[in-house]
């Protein structure tokens, strides 16, 4: 199986989907450069500047663009260069696209893909780096994509290309260059599909983008040091979430541990949280425990972001704390 | 320039009489509590839509704001499902999901209004942007009023529809007022036209309660739209006759002939030509709300099931 980047593994897959579906167009800032990280790169050769189309920095009107050229029968694939700038856009995405399918009683179709980026650990500081996931997941009609490993991102953009809903596809921009296996072609992976990553019967770890990696880790340490065998889940998306994965896993392990970049106060992790202790209380041995960032920006300053970010340190001692 | 035919012309006013009327009926259900929630009339505005709207196809796609039953009934959403969904009902064109100031009936290419001032504006430059994709000879048109344009989307719109050249076509009702406030408190700006004048968007303002002069203008953007230009902006000044929402306490200048684009242009016809259309019209109303009334609530299973299309 050749092994690509999850960058890499993105770009192919937006040609994919251009070659096999004339609907199919890429918008965004410098989309047609490639972009900050590449992710677009060579498309605009391909396809031409028709239907990869570089935009000012007017991060609302090209939501909106986005919108009406989806309600009128294409498939944007629009790219919000930072989360962070997903502010400007909130409007479009929150008032608009999520909302025409049901407020239309149905006759509105809003089949559009957002991508963007999120994740601290560049030295970006507080406006570049943010997590914001669970803003949009709180917003009915939006699904929420977060993939961790190249042939999942490949595999959930196809489907969320394919999706006949506006689908937020949150990337992070320290993955980018991580390789991985991706079979050619890549199978389409299903929205809403969790993936067991690891078997453990101790403790079930939950973790979302960068933090997947981070649990895996983690595990490796738990089984070597402390002979605590985790298992890890990646949801891999958000809305809508693979509950019977996770409850599945926590009624043999009895304790979960959720873990995500994003600030712990209000994140999804919260939401993981009650989803698993209404369904499966009694299977728990240990209050679900949540590992996050502290309630703060962002720091710019290198050690203080290394001292901010949540790791594999940071899950270790949630679980050595819910065992010990 | 084409004129503006006898049949097009007593078109217009049966459109003008079926949206004046329509209202009027929906002002008297919103104080009877039978159509719920804030209501935005457009009586005093109806020529700017029957205007547009009578020479545009299904294919063409519309927006308007809050202020939009005019605009949807002008382009072709029929009266009794149009009045049923503002009563909630389940045989509405939304089904009750989106009420007043959320309408759309997709058949007849009205692909909605915006309870968001300006929302819309840039999603119906992306229905242009996808006109231009396809290839064909679509049209997408905007209607929004003066109050939008001092919004972000507005200015970054106009700057996208300029720099790409689509065909959109931007009609701003410019009734004096924002909400409750007079534009000069809101802008030094007074002519819309003026704001995308650095643009270089082709643009005009007109009376926009003389009928024949929003005809003849839209009629002269919409030809050069279909043969690949644009895009255009369109001010049509004209006045509100009723308040900003429906139970609005603010004072108005009183309405006079000289605004009412109903009276205006009945003077082209034999009054009883005039007399049978509004009849008419009339008629059609009094059906749509027998439709409506015994027309059904949505079932509460609807909520769940509408919040996705099904992949």
């Amino acid at each position: 199986m050749p092994e690509t980047t999850t960058i890499k593994a993105i770009t192919s897959t937006l040609a994919v989907a251009m070659r096999a579906d004339e609907r199919v167009f890429v918008l965004g800032e410098d989309v047609a450069e490639g972009g900050p990280y590449t992710a677009t790169a060579g498309l605009a050769e391909e396809f031409g500047t028709a239907r990869v189309i570089n935009t000012p920095i007017s991060e609302a009107a090209i939501t909106g663009v986005a919108i009406g050229a989806a309600q009128s029968g294409m498939r944007p694939v629009l790219e919000i260069m930072f989360v962070d700038f997903i502010t400007l856009a909130l409007d479009q995405l929150v008032n608009g696209a999520a909302k025409a399918h049901f407020m239309s009683g149905g006759q509105l179709t809003v089949p559009l893909v957002l991508r963007t980026q999120g994740g601290a650990g560049q030295r970006g500081a507080a406006q570049h780096s943010q997590s914001l996931e669970s803003w949009l997941t709180h917003v009915p009609g939006l699904k929420v994509v977060m993939p961790s490993r190249p042939a999942d991102a490949a595999g959930l953009l196809l489907s969320a290309i394919a999706d006949p809903n506006p689908v937020v596809f949150i990337e992070n921009k320290t993955l980018y260059f991580r390789k991985g296996d991706v079979p050619d072609p890549a199978p389409a992976v299903p929205i809403g599909e969790a993936v067991t990553l690891r078997t453990g019967g101790d403790v079930t770890i939950v973790a979302l983008s960068r933090l997947v990696h981070d649990a895996l880790a983690a595990a490796d340490r738990l089984a070597a040091e402390y002979g605590i065998e985790a298992e890890v889940i990646d949801p891999r998306t958000l809305v809508p979430l693979d509950l019977d994965a996770i409850v599945r896993s926590v009624e043999r392990t009895g304790r979960l541990v959720v873990a995500h970049e994003a600030v712990e106060h209000g994140g999804f992790g919260a939401e993981i949280a009650a989803q698993v202790q209404a369904a499966a209380f009694d299977f728990l041995d240990a209050p679900v425990e949540r590992v996050g960032a502290p309630f703060a920006p962002i720091p710019f300053s290198a050690p203080l972001e290394d001292a901010y970010l949540p790791g594999a340190d940071e899950i270790v001692a949630a679980v050595r704390g819910m065992l010990g | 320039m084409r004129a503006l035919g006898r049949e097009q012309a007593l078109g217009l006013l049966a459109t003008m009489w079926r949206i004046r009327l329509f209202e009027e009926q929906v002002s008297a259900l919103h104080r009877a509590a039978e159509v719920p929630g804030l209501v935005h009339l457009s009586t005093g505005q109806e020529g700017v839509a029957a205007a547009v709207c009578s020479q545009l196809r299904d294919d063409d796609a519309v927006y308007s704001g809050h202020r939009a039953h005019g605009h949807a009934i002008a382009k072709g959403a029929p009266l009794d499902r149009l009045l049923a969904e503002l009563m909630g009902r389940d045989s509405g064109l939304c089904r009750g999901l989106g009420g007043s100031m959320h309408v759309v009936d997709v058949a007849h290419g009205f692909l909605g209004a915006t309870g968001v001032v300006g929302g819309n504006i840039p999603i119906a430059l992306g229905s242009a942007l996808a006109a231009r994709l396809r290839g064909d000879d679509a049209v997408a048109v905007v209607f929004f009023g003066d109050g939008a344009v001092q919004a972000g989307h507005f200015n970054e719109t106009v700057n996208l529809a300029s720099l790409w050249a689509l065909p959109l076509i931007l009609v701003c009702e410019n009734n004096g007022f924002a909400e409750f406030t007079p534009r000069s408190a809101h802008t030094n700006v007074e002519r819309v036209s003026d704001v995308v004048a650095p643009y270089d968007v082709e643009r005009a303002t007109v009376d926009g309660n003389d009928v024949t002069a929003v005809w003849e203008a839209f009629g002269g953007y919409l030809a050069s739209a279909r043969a690949g230009g644009g895009p255009f902006l369109l001010e049509c000044l004209t006045r509100r006759l009723r308040g900003h929402y429906e139970g609005d306490a603010t004072k108005y200048e009183p309405a006079s002939a000289e605004n009412d684009p109903i009276e205006r242009f009945r003077s082209r016809f034999d009054a009883d030509e005039a007399d049978a259309v509004r009849a008419e019209a009339e008629a059609e109303v009094e059906r749509a709300v027998r439709f409506a009334r015994e027309s059904p609530f949505p079932a509460p299973g609807l909520i769940a099931e509408m919040v996705y299309a099904d992949a």
